[in-house]
């Protein structure tokens, strides 16, 4: 029987970064396969493959036995597949019937709408699922799970043979789990198959048939889940040597400079947060996405002030009520959108880094012209910015530059806490590897280092010590050197260290 | 290209039109009524100068024609009951900063859309002033006119203190750490945010701004003739929003220079003059304005997207 879907050595590039070095997959009528990796493995470009939003450079790929060359998503979408997102794309403001007539019926803007067909249709659909949806009701006032039973009464509708799920339970309840279990086993029931992706072991072995393992941009390998277990899933998931590429620690850490005592705030899900950063320590903070890990950093800098527990400052309770106080305080933040937040592209670089430090560089808010080049030119010289001068603008420079530029902004304020949210998310190798000899050489200068990456070879060389975070609450702490292994235990879940909340 | 391009680029088309007058109609330099259509747009300049600003930071006032005409018709009504001048200008200024103060309250404390809110402040200052007035003029004391000086005097007094507000308003945007804020503001109020900028406050500040220009120049208004016309702002905030935009503001904020807009305010000001003396039908000077300012947002929608290829 030939596979509902087949990829054989199937690769894609965005410019110098290969999201997808050779992945094989097959995907059969009638079975739940599951698709598991961490963080930048290649799900999403994958994904992005079979449903047509990206061209693979390389490989075949099959659908139905017939080998498709040029997929475009409306293509996909004739051919039977579907993908259903972590967050419904729906309309909010429209009834479920017509969300549903949407996706499926195709008019011209002439066409008389025919409600009573458009109600039974989706009563219909949603009936199949055993969803009890009103197909009147407005999306808007529906829950989460009952977006997503929508979204699968669309994919049925069209019917779909492919249904794609990334990470459906992300938001759900136990529940409502449970509910959208009982319609994915329905849907491989009637000979559908599903790609589901999800972070979480126990629901894959629960749920799916198949798992396939992505690891940077291959595929390491399938197994049925009967004949696997979760500690050969989370090797093969890790199963590599982190290099010796980054620079080593040197002067044992000092005094506790930040302190959380229980700190949590509920509008970002964080809580019961407890970690002291020591002066000359860069403490790494891992977790997958969704962790909670820049909710965390956002907290601290009060960008959503927290609303439990404490923070403290070299052994002094202090209260951080917003981004200037935190400043003030001595905490730098570097976001993690460098594009975005980190910098501001139409203005020149010289402006960027001063910007943090208008009132102690310029105190009468008047600028001092000289006194900002100077300044700028000396972070040029210190972090080897490749720029054409410091009144170029921040869009002239390269990702690994335009982040030196953000890092440059933070230092300038002179802070004895340094937040790293992905420093070096999207940046060529040469320049990440300048980027770590720079943070290195910071915490060596006495300055308390957090740094979020979702790069785990990063966190192991990096990390004097390995915070690793997973539903908003911190699982386990590392202390010194800890293996691949045990921190992608900790992030997905499965207790390898000692368990906190 | 530089930087200033774009200022640069409208300065040369001014320079171009005036050339063409100068050989065309030579009678356009004639000093007198060139004073005086210059002297009539001081108030444009002031205001233009503040639409920027609100533009720069990725916001947009409509309201302001009709502040003008509140704070010109109360200046008026306290000059009549025997105010001194030099009363008036800080209380126009307040009340227009007050006025403005309240847009920007709504703007940026419940963080409402600027068009929206502004839109509403202009109907509701333009009627509760026509329910005031009923439409009449206020007829302004003796000695106000020329703030008493000759007219000559007086012109060149109103377009002095215009062009100083300009140079002292584009000294400050770069030389300030508010031109910054509000460069920042505009490009990424998110951005701005996570630097350590107040986005919220710098887009208040900056209403108030507005509105304080706009009394100020309801004042120069003012000081031009003997009455008050209720309906003097009317159009006013198109010609400032349509100054900003044709002297570079960007629309998408983060951009734009006050000396682009000076130059922006003059061409669009030479226009109806130029085709008088060009004998050109004056009818066609809205259409003109119009493909001048379609042509401006042109250029800087080519720029934008060469710069996000």
């Amino acid at each position: 029987m030939a596979a509902l879907l087949q990829l054989t050595r199937v690769t894609k590039s965005f410019g110098a970064v290969r999201a997808l070095k050779g992945v094989s997959f097959a995907l059969e009528a009638g079975e739940v396969h599951a698709l598991l990796g961490e963080n930048g493995a290649g799900k999403s470009t994958l994904i992005k493959v079979i449903t047509g939003a990206h061209q693979p450079d390389g490989g075949q790929l099959e659908i139905g036995g017939k080998s498709v060359a040029h997929l475009t998503p409306a293509k996909a979408r004739a051919l039977g597949i579907a993908c259903i997102y972590q967050q419904p794309a729906l309309f909010p403001d429209l009834s479920v019937a017509e969300n549903i007539a949407l996706r499926l019926e195709k008019t011209s803007p002439a066409h008389r709408v025919r409600w009573a067909p458009r109600h039974a249709r989706a009563r219909e659909l949603l009936h199949r699922i055993g969803a009890e949806i009103d197909p009147a009701a407005e999306v808007r006032a529906l829950s989460m799970p009952e977006q997503q039973l929508v979204e699968i009464a669309c994919a049925l509708g069209a019917g779909a043979r492919i249904v794609i799920m990334d990470e459906p339970t992300a938001s759900l309840t136990q529940k409502e789990q449970h509910l959208l279990f009982a319609v994915v086993r329905e849907l491989r029931a009637s000979g559908t198959g599903v790609i589901y992706i999800s972070h979480r072991l126990e629901e894959i072995f629960a749920l799916a048939d198949r798992v396939t393992v992505l690891r940077d941009g291959e595929s390491v390998g399938t197994n049925r889940v009967d004949e696997i277990n979760e500690a050969s899933l989370i090797k093969m998931m890790v199963g590599r040597e982190v290099s010796s590429i980054y620079p080593p620690a040197q002067s044992a850490p000092g005094e506790i400079v930040l302190s959380l005592k229980n700190l949590g705030c509920h509008a970002s899900g964080v809580h019961g947060i407890t970690l002291d950063v020591r002066a000359g320590e860069i403490v790494g903070l891992a977790g997958l996405v969704g962790a909670g890990r820049t909710e965390l950093a956002r907290v601290l800098f009060a960008l959503t002030p927290p609303d439990a527990g404490t923070i403290s400052l070299r052994g002094q309770r202090v209260r951080i009520s917003s981004p200037q106080s935190a400043v003030a305080h001595g905490l730098a933040y570097v976001p993690e959108d460098r594009r975005r937040h980190g910098v501001i592209l139409e203005m020149p670089i010289a402006a960027n880094m001063t910007m943090a430090i208008h009132d102690a560089l310029f105190p009468g808010a008047w600028l001092r012209l000289g006194a900002e080049r100077s300044l700028s030119l000396d972070f040029i010289r210190d972090l080897a910015i490749k720029t054409a001068g410091p009144y170029a603008p921040g869009s002239s420079l390269s990702g690994g530059n335009q982040q030196k530029v953000a890092l440059a902004r933070w230092l300038a304020t002179k802070p004895r806490v340094l937040i790293l949210d992905e420093p070096t998310q999207g940046v060529d190798v040469g320049a990440k590897a300048e980027i770590h000899k720079i943070i290195r050489a910071l915490a060596r200068d006495g300055l308390a280092v957090l740094m979020i990456s979702s790069d785990l070879p990063e966190i192991l060389g990096m990390s004097d010590r390995i915070a690793v975070m997973r539903g908003g609450a911190i699982a386990s702490v590392f202390e010194g050197k800890a293996d691949a292994h045990e921190v992608m235990a900790a992030a997905l879940g499965q207790s390898a260290g000692k368990e906190a909340a | 290209m530089g930087r200033y391009f774009r200022e640069l680029s409208v300065a040369g088309a001014l320079a171009v039109l005036l050339l063409v007058l100068a050989v065309m109609a030579p009678a356009f330099f004639e000093p007198q009524p060139l004073l005086s259509r210059l002297t009539r747009e001081a108030p444009t300049l002031i205001v233009a100068c503040g639409m920027a600003l609100v533009i720069i930071s990725r916001q947009i006032d409509i309201s302001v024609g009709s502040l003008y005409g509140v704070c010109g018709v109360c200046a008026g009504l306290l000059a009549a009951a025997g105010w001194p001048l030099w009363a008036l200008v800080p209380l126009s200024i307040s009340l227009g900063g007050l006025l403005g103060a309240v847009n920007g309250a709504l703007v940026a404390g419940l963080r409402l859309p600027s068009i929206v809110v502004t839109l509403a402040t202009m109907v509701i200052a333009r009627e509760g002033l026509r329910w005031q007035r009923q439409g009449a003029f206020v007829n302004l004391p003796d000695g106000l006119q020329w703030f008493g000086l000759s007219q000559r005097a007086g012109q060149f007094t109103l377009i002095g203190l215009a062009l100083a507000i300009l140079a002292a308003l584009a000294w400050a945007m770069k030389n300030l750490s508010a031109g910054r804020f509000i460069h920042a503001t505009g490009s990424d109020a998110e951005a701005a945010r996570l630097a350590g900028i107040r986005p919220q406050f710098t887009t208040f500040a900056v209403f108030v701004f507005m509105g304080a220009l706009t009394g100020l120049a309801a004042l120069l208004n003012l000081v031009q003739s003997p009455q008050v016309d209720p309906k003097s702002g009317a159009g006013l905030e198109l010609k400032a929003i349509a100054a900003a935009v044709v002297g570079g503001v960007a629309v998408s904020g983060g951009r734009g220079n006050l000396w682009g807009v000076f130059a922006g305010v003059l061409l669009l000001s030479c226009i109806n003059p130029a085709l008088t003396y060009l004998h050109v039908e004056a009818y066609w000077e809205k259409a003109i304005q119009g493909a001048i300012i379609l042509l401006a947002v042109i250029a800087d929608g080519i720029r934008t997207r060469r710069q996000t290829r």
